[in-house]
């Protein structure tokens, strides 16, 4: 503390306040935060005359970003943690079909075809991540082929099983409305995704295990080295992220009370941009829950709620695709500003 | 010096990755209080043989010991459980995580209780700062900073730091002063010479034979996997060290190398034409 410059503010005095400009500027979900509410405000403008902010307008999309939200945040740590999912897609379907197959077919009780269905999701998790961990298969490939792979057992098992490939089920009142109920217009789902939320939260920014996630993605020979079980830490993450997807299926299939055991090509898209456009760094090593957020919720507002207001349907995949290069060249100022910054220089 | 318990052996040590075989027949002890300088040309082995002494590799074959016990590192964190604490030659610092992030990675402090302990980050930033200050890197005030913007040798202070706060027993440095200024050389140095009256053992590796010097007790030569020369400070003069570290070959030779090179292209430097 002999520098001059420095000597009249404490080193505490950042650390104790919490929140200060810069600490905002350097978060990684200011820029999808900034991105969500230009978004927001443009639909607002356009879609005044058209329902935009009515009822039925506001929850259309918040419930689509809360499916899609809960699997994009697990993704966004795997993104974080320098790996890609897209799996996804055939977990999601594999778990709509167990649960219909399992609970609705067999008529078991419900709460047997969700944890079926969850114990599928952790099984695709693990062998994703054991792969992965196992060889030095990039892990685009490797869930490229469980992609494939589980989408093609699930059409086969489907037609085993029930004959069809797709399927209905009506789930008991209670666990309808648990897993699949609406309250004022939002589906059990938006709840169920604020809860991850608050979890995923906790997990990645307070916990201390959640340094660990961005240790791998920044330099995954230095965790190692300092300790950190990289292989178990990352079967780990894959297991969340295909039993998330598989909960959101369960939401999903309760929610709507039916099941297809197509693969969704349309959701590891969807995901990813959430999750590019929530400010993670494609590299790994960066990123934070609340970005990922309003990724999905910036997502939700362009492809859902354009009906709701007087811009062209047909302009919603080019807004994204505009959207998403703003993001990515934002994110790279953003980051820049991050690591820059300092409390003691005030830039 | 010899009276005193060695923390680590190695016996008989080897290590292949395949069929390439980097450390053979290693046998080597460091004592509490004693400096070991780990000498030898660029790829004879010194971070190899670091890296099993700090559970990164398991031996081929041989025996480490730890204070006479024979013992193995299933992994780095094993080996920190034990009181080792290492820095790496590369790497260590994550740039897109704060200085108290990058500091307590893998033994993160906490408050709270239960499954709700959280990260405790005035904490490791305060301790962070402190530790970095100590070693005469006055500019970081700010835990909260991101690695990345700091200096290499910031950085690399930060990795020498973090391994003296962590450090119990043995205090392993890769090249430690490889990318610091004089100033900050002289700091490390120092430390070592700390770390070593407060009874650690300090293993370190360097090419700098000034650096060597300094702090070293005993060194120990490897030339292509092999001890080619172990002994202790005073056992040799510095012409015979520089020889040594610069795998066996005279340095007065290696002198002279440069200096026909430069005269057998008419005072030129060579043009590289590959
Ligand atoms: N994981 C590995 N697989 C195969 N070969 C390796 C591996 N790690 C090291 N080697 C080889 O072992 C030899 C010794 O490497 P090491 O890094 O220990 O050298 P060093 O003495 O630290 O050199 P430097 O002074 O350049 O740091 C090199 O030839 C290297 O190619
Ligand atoms: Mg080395």
């Amino acid at each position: 503390m002999t520098d001059p410059t420095t000597s009249n503010i404490s080193p505490d005095a950042s650390a104790s306040t919490g929140i200060s400009i810069g600490g905002l500027l350097r978060s990684p979900a200011s820029g999808a935060f900034m991105g969500f509410a230009v978004v927001f405000i443009i639909f607002s403008v356009f879609g005044f005359g058209r329902n935009f902010l009515s009822v039925p307008g506001v929850t259309t999309w918040v419930n689509y970003a809360s499916l899609v939200g809960i699997i994009a945040i697990p993704v966004g740590f795997l993104m974080i943690a320098g790996e890609l999912d897209i799996s996804t897609g055939a977990v999601l379907p594999a778990s709509t079909m167990t649960v219909a197959i399992v609970s609705g077919h067999y008529e078991m009780p419900v709460l047997v075809g969700v944890i079926a269905a969850l114990s599928v999701g952790a099984a695709i998790g693990f062998v994703n991540g054991f792969i992965v961990t196992r060889t030095q298969v990039p892990s685009f490939i490797v869930t490229l082929a469980t992609l494939f792979a589980v989408a093609g057992l699930t059409l086969y098992l489907s037609i085993l099983f029930i004959n069809t490939t797709n399927s209905f089920y009506h789930a008991p009142d209670w666990a309808k409305s648990l897993f699949g109920g609406k309250f004022y217009g939002f589906n059990s789902s938006v709840f169920w995704w604020f809860g991850l939320i608050c979890g995923f939260v906790f997990f990645l920014h307070y916990s201390p295990k959640g340094s660990w996630v961005f240790a791998l993605g920044g330099d995954q020979g230095s965790a190692h080295n300092a300790g950190i079980p990289v292989k178990r830490l990352k079967i780990g993450l894959f297991m969340l992220c295909s039993m998330s997807t598989a909960f959101a299926g369960v939401l999903q299939v309760i929610t709507f009370n039916s099941a297809t055991s197509q693969a969704n090509f349309g959701l590891i898209f969807n995901t990813i941009i959430s999750v590019v456009v929530g400010g993670v760094l494609l590299t790994g090593g960066f990123g934070t829950v609340i970005g990922i957020v309003f990724g999905a919720l910036t997502l939700a507002i362009v492809t859902q709620a354009i009906g709701f207001t007087n811009i062209d349907r047909n302009l919603s995949f080019l807004i994204i695709g505009v959207m998403l290069l703003i993001a990515v060249l934002m994110n790279d100022t953003f980051r820049k500003v991050a690591t820059n910054w300092s409390a003691s220089k005030k830039k | 010096m010899s009276s005193k318990k060695p923390i680590l052996e190695l016996r008989n040590v080897d290590k292949s990755f395949g069929p390439i075989d980097v450390l053979d027949n290693i046998s080597l002890n460091v004592s509490e209080g004693e400096v070991l300088c780990l000498l030898g040309d660029n790829g004879a082995g010194k971070s190899t043989l670091i890296k099993t002494l700090a559970g990164v590799h398991q031996p081929s074959s041989g025996e480490i010991l730890m204070d006479g016990q024979p013992t193995s590192f299933a992994s780095p964190r094993d080996a920190q459980e034990r009181g080792i604490a290492t820095v790496h030659q590369f790497g260590g610092t994550y740039p897109l995580m704060s200085i108290g992030r990058n500091f307590f990675m893998g033994s993160e402090p906490t408050k709270g209780f239960g499954p709700f302990k959280i990260f405790d980050r005035a904490k490791a930033n305060r301790i962070a700062v402190d530790e970095v200050q100590k070693m005469g890197i006055t500019r970081i005030t700010d835990g909260d900073r991101l690695v990345g913007g700091l200096s290499g040798g910031e950085r690399q202070s930060l990795a020498i730091a973090r391994a003296v706060f962590f450090g119990a027993r043995v205090l392993i440095l890769d090249e430690p002063t490889a990318a610091l200024g004089v100033k900050q050389a002289a700091h490390v140095l120092r430390i070592v010479n700390e770390a070593k009256k407060r009874g650690l053992a300090v293993i370190f590796t360097t090419h700098q034979v000034m650096h060597a010097m300094a702090v070293g007790d005993h060194f120990a030569v490897l030339i292509r996997g092999a001890i080619a020369a172990d002994f202790r400070k005073g056992d040799k003069s510095r012409e015979e060290i520089a020889d040594l570290m610069a795998g066996g070959e005279s340095m007065a030779d290696l002198e002279a190398n440069i200096e026909n090179r430069t005269e057998s292209h008419s005072g030129h430097a060579p043009q590289s034409n590959a």
